[in-house]
């Protein structure tokens, strides 16, 4: 039987844009499938602020912004997907530009760049500071051109068909009218983001729960790199609302309860009243939210209902830089703080970002399970090692989504017919989420409840510092979490729109992700970039130049493995910042 | 968290009723907490079957729109503060059908926004190998606030056009065109106008204005649909007296 469509993408946000694109432009006669469980504007790449990073001024070169890259990873990403990715970045944002990116520009019309955390040079492109806003819509709008591209808006994923050693296609919940169906494909390109919503306090959206990382995973593809979760040191507190580094690069100062530029105390560099590269504020964000933690073991930070804060200070900067330049951060403080950063001081702590893991790829986005793709957060190439720099995202999930989408392509054009064990699965799957969602009986917690309880455990077991001990313990508590899955009772028995069903499936697919990272945490005995081990404060090359992989067992427990890291043309080093 | 709020919402759950109904819920109110809180307080504490959609809460994805005491707001950026002791009533978004509860469906808009070709229309593109278009920071100011739009509903939920007229093709998707007619590197007007100057598209708005007056990001299509109309009129205007191909 011939599969319903060539390649189909799991997410709409920019990644699974950027790859339908590149795979209608690639051969125009492949039936593409973008789908996603919100509507492909709503998807998260439409949060990101600060910046696209690529090489754009004669100053700049391909080797530095590979270096600060790999240096800014503490050098475990892959270097030859490192090269690739700074040397086709700056062509894909120019790309973006000729598709209508409304990028800032300097007074003679060229686009402006911006200097930006762990960068030796000006190279992040902005759309003031809603780049990710304008990105994404950006991409949406262009990919409404492409009459080979088909949406399934609002479908849940639940699980990838697999079949023959190879995926082929998914099955999905349409969430209006509730029903379940298959849809087979060739080529899956999985682009559905990361899971900050594991842990209590994120900047991610709602929607960000490793969806596509568990289905890959449970498929039998590994996760990557999977303990290196990004602390970005300035969210609002409560609310988590990110403050972007933009504010910092445009000089921007961090202070502590007593005024002080207090990463003149972590190695960071000395205090000079402009921004410097790779010094103070400018610094790598793993090593600002670990600095920040180290204050509020000395008592001088600021104690809030919602926990200490630091203050970010921009009001040097005055009104016209603030309301040109930061125009979202002002509005964002003047909503959500009540106060205004022209004359206030914006109270930030240490917010869960990113994730550097993510599902194991090569540097065209294929995973070992065949028919099986990913990129953007979702996937690990990897180019951003232990600590990933602002504003190499974005240009990440277009370099690689334009990559992931033609190999998917050319994978596609030859692929086989779908085997008739993928009906038989999806009537199984069909039959579970009945059973055990609508029809489901008994139990007595909430959902909710286990929810806070997984994401406790994230922050006390896998925040900025980890130990041993507690990773052992966090590992556990989420074994027991799997087990209590059972007991949650559901109020909602619809079919028609049922989001409790899709919550319950999506902290399914958290535990699974939770479990990835903290066991690949508890494995790996050395501090590294943003994995820090009080128990093994060094960085051992010897032991650990490597990348994690997490495979899922058959009795549903995680196995670590590793595979080298790619060194081309620099040799692991210490990561030198402020001088 | 001693005070409490009275969120009076709008049911609807088309497989177990044939109409709306409203249900109260009491939630707590502290000062930073929007409505979108206090549905969440109530969909994770006293009733998971509640539905509506929401994602970033940071007012930018454009999921969580609603009819909060009778007009469209973001709830994710709607303070139950501002509504003193309450009660508060929240409802879908109007001029759209209800799917269930708080939850509409926009497909409508979905397909109007394609019909207006909100991309770059060029006659000749580019190579990527010479470079970008150059555009002044004026240039970009000339579209830059039409371009802010998230799609986020509440201008066709505040249109009274778009409530007797479900052809006419609304507020946001006629910014949306606008922002790429006004683009320096665009040079497709011409193709849009033939879209938006039929009936349903530009001469439907009377311009009442309550789109502008709704735009939680300031995005003017009230404004963005007298420009357009003016635009519209002039080449109306000039097909009559310049033959089209000199045009």
């Amino acid at each position: 039987m011939a599969p319903t469509h060539d390649v189909l993408l799991v997410g709409g946000g920019g990644a699974g844009l950027r790859a339908a694109i590149a795979i209608a432009e690639t051969n125009p006669r492949l039936r593409v499938a973008v789908v996603s469980k919100v509507y492909p504007m709503r998807s998260h790449t439409v949060s990101a602020e600060g910046g696209a990073a690529g090489v754009a001024r004669s100053d700049d070169s391909f080797d530095e912004h590979a270096y600060d890259t790999i240096s800014g990873g503490d050098w475990m990403s892959d270097q030859d997907a490192v090269e690739a990715f700074v040397t086709e970045a700056p062509q894909e944002l120019l790309r973006l530009e000729h598709w209508g990116c409304p990028w800032s520009r300097e007074p003679d019309g060229r686009v402006a760049v911006r200097p930006f955390g762990g960068m030796k040079k000006m190279r992040t492109w902005f759309a003031a500071d809603k780049t990710g806003f304008h990105l994404l819509h950006t991409l949406f709008q262009t990919s409404l051109k492409y009459t080979s591209v088909v949406r399934y808006d609002e479908w849940f994923v639940t699980k990838l068909l697999v079949d023959d050693g190879r995926v082929q296609g998914v099955v999905a919940i349409e969430l209006m009218s509730g029903k379940v169906e298959a849809i087979t494909a060739s080529a899956v390109i999985i682009c559905t983001g990361g899971c900050g919503r594991v842990f209590p306090f994120t900047t991610n959206a709602n929607i960000k729960n490793g969806d596509g990382m568990a289905l890959a995973y449970r498929a039998g593809a590994p996760l990557k790199d999977m303990e290196f979760v990004q602390y970005h040191p300035t969210g609002l507190p409560f609310t988590g609302i990110l403050i972007t580094e933009a504010a910092r690069a445009e000089g921007g100062l961090l202070i502590n309860k007593d005024g002080y530029r207090y990463l003149q105390d972590y190695n960071l560099g000395k205090p000079e009243p402009k921004p410097v590269f790779r010094s103070m504020e400018l610094g790598p964000r793993d090593r600002l939210s670990q600095a920040f933690m180290q204050e509020v073991a000395k008592g001088r930070t600021i104690d809030t209902p919602y926990g200490p804060v630091v203050h970010l200070d921009l009001r040097h900067l005055g009104k016209k830089i603030i309301t040109t330049k930061l125009p979202l951060v002002r509005e964002l403080c003047l909503k959500y703080e009540a106060l205004d950063p022209i004359t206030d001081l914006i109270p930030v702590r240490p917010v869960v970002h990113y994730m550097m893991g993510g599902v194991h790829t090569d540097m065209n986005g294929a995973t070992p399970l065949e028919g099986l793709y990913a990129a953007g957060e979702a996937a690990c190439v990897s180019i951003n090692g232990a600590n990933r720099l602002g504003s190499n995202s974005l240009t990440e999930l277009l370099v690689f989504g334009a990559r992931a989408g033609r190999a998917a392509a050319d994978y596609a054009s030859t692929a086989k017919d779908s085997t008739p064990a993928v009906v038989a699965q999806a009537k199984d799957e069909q039959r579970r989420l009945d059973r055990d969602f609508l029809r489901k009986e008994g139990g007595h917690e909430r959902l909710a409840t286990l929810r806070v309880e997984m994401q406790k455990t994230m922050e006390t077991s896998a925040g900025i510092y980890r130990t041993g001990d507690a990773l052992a313990r966090g590992v556990d508590q989420l074994r027991s979490l799997q087990d209590r899955m059972c007991t949650v009772s559901l109020d909602d028995r619809s079919r028609t729109f049922n989001t409790e069903r899709i919550a319950a499936l999506e902290f399914a697919f958290m535990l699974d992700v939770a479990e990835a990272i903290a066991t690949s945490a508890l494995r790996r005995e050395e501090s590294r970039g943003a994995h820090q081990r009080t128990d093994f404060p060094a960085r051992d090359d010897e032991r650990f130049l490597a990348h994690s992989l997490a495979h899922r067992d058959a009795d549903g427990s995680c196995r670590i493995e590793y595979t080298p890291v790619t060194i081309t043309r620099w040799p692991p080093a210490e990561r030198v910042y402020g001088r | 968290m001693g005070d409490k709020i009275t969120l009076q919402v709008t049911r609807y759950r088309p497989e177990e009723e044939s109409s709306a109904t409203v249900q109260e819920y009491e939630v707590p109110c502290p000062k930073d907490w929007v409505v979108l809180d206090g549905l969440n307080y109530i969909k994770d504490r006293l009733d998971g079957s509640l539905t509506y959609r929401w994602s970033c809460r940071m007012g930018i994805c454009g999921s969580c729109g609603m009819t909060v005491n009778g007009e469209p707001k973001l709830t994710c950026e709607t303070f139950l503060s501002e509504y003193g002791h309450g009660p508060v009533k929240v409802e879908p978004l109007r001029n759209f059908p209800v799917i269930r509860d708080l939850v509409v469906e926009i497909g409508d808009f979905m397909r109007k926004l394609v019909s207006v070709k909100p991309w770059i229309i060029r006659n000749k593109e580019k190579l990527l190998s010479d470079g970008e278009y150059l555009q002044t920071p004026d240039e970009l100011d000339e579209y830059k606030q039409f371009g802010m739009c998230i799609n986020c509903m509440l201008c066709y939920s505040a249109c009274p056009i778009y409530g007797l007229e479900p052809g006419f093709i609304g507020p946001a998707a006629i910014a949306l065109a606008q922002r790429y007619n006004l683009d320096s590197r665009d040079e497709g007007s011409a193709e849009r106008l033939e879209v938006l100057s039929e009936h349903d598209g530009i001469w439907g708005c009377t311009f009442v204005g309550e789109c502008t007056e709704v735009c939680p990001k300031h995005v003017d299509p009230a404004g963005a649909i007298q420009r357009y109309k003016l635009t519209a009129a002039l080449d109306n205007l000039k097909s009559f007296v310049i033959p089209k191909s000199a045009r």
